[in-house]
């Protein structure tokens, strides 16, 4: 059941994925990020941060591809466009071995790690497990609003940093205003 | 049937980050491109998930929380910034960003 619940997420966060870079038109790209963000959703779900879960599709699915699409409409690019053309020489090929090579040393990166997992794994926390979603809300809600309070409260003031750093630079400027 | 394990995930979490890097690499449209990154900002959140349960560690999921909100204010000043850009012009390719080059 774990498996098919893994296999299936895995697949609609790749097949989103795969659709965000290769969609032609912006819309079908957000929509497709949409059902990565799904996917990662899911998995989250599956490993147990139930609030992370709701919060990814809140804020990602929710805002997040809301803000792109809306933007998308605001500006008017949500023509096709033409992916066939190559502006830059080989730039798709440099760009595939630069994938590719990046995912073999994620891979190896990984696969060294893997026996330093083996020996330190203690498995789920299963005290988390039989509580329920409560249990992982508390322990998050207790590093964050504990250990790491100083981030949080500096966390508002990026927010507020972003939002009146946005209206600067979107606002219209009235005529003769420098 | 076997579980997942945290390989597993980690496994998949290095592809969608890929994939991400591939098309930040290849596509022009900067909408396109931010989210590419934000595909690679999740691949990371998975890992993170997935190692905060393998270690049994919550500050994993913290930082999932951090990031997050670091994501959202990246998008805000990022889209800001190409309506911004696109008041005066037309097409929306990034090649056209060109004007501080020397």
């Amino acid at each position: 059941m774990q498996l098919a619940v893994f296999v299936i997420a895995s697949a609609m966060m790749l097949v989103g994925a795969v659709g965000v870079i290769i969609r032609r038109n912006p819309v079908h790209a957000a929509l497709s990020l949409v059902l990565t963000l799904f996917g990662v959703a899911v998995h989250f779900v599956a490993l147990e941060a139930y609030f992370l879960a709701a919060v990814q599709i809140i804020v990602y699915a929710g805002a997040i591809v809301v803000l792109f699409l809306f933007v998308i409409m605001l500006l008017g690019v949500d023509k096709a466009e033409d992916l066939k053309t190559e502006p830059l020489v080989a730039q798709r090929w440099l760009a595939g071995v630069a994938a590719l090579g990046l995912l073999g040393l994620l891979v190896v990166a990984v696969a060294r790690g893997a026996d330093i997992l083996a020996t330190r794994s203690e498995g789920l926390d299963t005290a988390a497990q039989n509580a329920g979603g409560d249990a992982n809300i508390q322990q998050l809600a207790r590093s964050v609003f504990g250990d790491y309070v100083v981030a949080f409260e500096l966390t508002s003031v990026l927010l507020v940093v972003a939002v009146v750093g946005t209206v600067m630079l979107t606002r219209k400027r009235a005529a003769g205003e420098a | 049937m076997p579980e997942p394990t945290t390989l597993s995930y980690l496994v998949v979490a290095a592809l969608l980050f890929v994939v991400g890097a591939f098309g930040v690499m290849v596509r022009r449209n900067p909408l396109v491109m931010f989210m590419c990154i934000e595909l690679m900002l999740n691949a990371v959140n998975l890992s993170f998930v997935a190692l905060a349960g393998e270690l049994t560690d919550i500050d994993g999921q913290s930082l999932v929380f951090f990031v997050l909100v670091v994501a959202a204010a990246e998008v805000v000043v990022g889209l800001g910034l190409i309506v911004a850009i696109m008041r005066n012009r037309s097409s929306l390719t990034a090649d056209d960003l060109a004007e501080l080059k020397g």
